[in-house]
């Protein structure tokens, strides 16, 4: 179910989220050590190239990589098949990818 | 070594509809086997007992069946290490069962072919054969991974393959391996395409119930590990 395709996109995937997740929790030790408030991260964020990129680049991983986990989850423990595994693993990307995207687009646009 | 003492047993019988356990008590006899308690219950009290088994020595596969919840080659299990309680003799796990302890294996070797399990000769019989240097890294691979007797012990004690009903398999992807090794293949393209694809090596959880459970103490995880390198390279190389 699982072709040489999707494994290496799910592995490089996960190479991408590895620091990302390690700089986002640096910089929430940070933000929280620091005492920084919701209008002084926003001020940080707002209008950032670096950090549109940073979590942009993390939600476009984590949507492939969950996608194609669902996918053989929902292969191996649902029985489903086909078309409708296609349509669900695509969905369940898509889903992340736009609500990430949102998220993403509430804290960098200006 | 005849004996009062008895085994309590049972064992299952039925066909693809459905079956049910039903119990005998067996004499017990010293350095007994599973595949003797089966063969005396099928002498002397139940004549119609379906069963596989050939050579009796570890070595033609044939004989494997489900002993008390684990695949088991029953030639070469003693009953004394088949655990406390009674003796519990099922067909293999992940196999349609024809009757009783028979299992059908169609599908346990198509899918060894379909993963590219027949060698194909680089030379014809007219050119010399190839000197293989017992030394190299891949002759090495290829002998953790030759020993294997088609028993689909590692093909019922895989829940990747009771989840996935299109994936090859320990067996089929360890022989796979075993001729991606071999220097004298000239399949490997078609045998990485295979392993590549949807019912291919990227299916396994390396969970290693195959190694855990094959007679022959080989390790269908580590070569479904390599498979997986090899794979990985030809793609991004794109061989394939």
């Amino acid at each position: 179910m699982l072709d040489v395709r999707l494994y290496l996109a799910q592995r490089i995937t996960a190479l991408v989220m590895a620091p990302l997740v390690i700089g986002h929790l640096a910089v929430m030790i940070y933000a929280v050590q620091g005492g920084l408030s919701g209008a002084e991260i926003l001020a940080r964020t707002q209008g950032s190239v670096l950090w549109a990129l940073f979590y942009g680049a993390f939600v476009l991983a984590a949507a492939i990589h969950a996608a194609i986990g669902i996918r053989a989850i929902a292969y191996e423990v649902a029985g489903i098949k086909g078309t409708a595994l296609n349509l669900l693993s695509l969905g369940f990307g898509a889903l992340l990818l736009v609500m990430g995207l949102r998220a993403v687009a509430a804290v960098v646009l200006p | 070594m005849a004996s009062t003492e008895t085994i309590d047993v049972e064992i299952w019988q039925g066909d693809a509809n459905g079956g049910a356990y039903r119990a005998y008590a067996v004499p017990a006899q010293r350095s007994q086997t599973i595949l003797d308690v089966v063969t005396w219950v099928q002498q002397n009290a139940e004549p119609d007992l379906t069963y596989r088994f050939a050579c009796r020595v570890g070595m033609c596969g044939s004989c494997a069946m489900t002993v008390n919840g684990k695949p088991r080659w029953t030639c070469r299990t003693h009953v004394s290490k088949a655990g406390d309680g009674p003796l519990r003799i099922a067909p293999l796990r992940n196999l349609p069962v024809i009757k009783d302890l028979v299992c059908d294996m169609t599908e346990f070797f198509d899918k060894w072919v379909g993963a590219g399990g027949v060698f194909k000769p680089s030379t014809t019989r007219d050119d010399p054969i190839p000197a293989i240097d017992p030394s190299t890294v891949e002759r090495a691979a290829a002998s953790e991974a030759i020993e294997c007797i088609n028993c689909a012990i590692c093909y019922s004690a895989c829940d990747a393959v009771a989840q996935n009903d299109g994936y090859f398999g320990p067996a089929a992807l360890n022989r796979s391996w075993s001729l991606i090794n071999d220097i004298r293949d000239a399949g490997r393209t078609e045998r990485l395409s295979a392993a590549a694809g949807t019912g291919g090596c990227f299916n396994c959880h390396s969970q290693q119930g195959c190694a855990s459970h094959c007679p022959n103490l080989l390790n269908p995880t580590l070569s479904i590990a390599g498979l997986k390198r090899a794979a990985v390279k030809a793609k991004v190389r794109g061989e394939i």
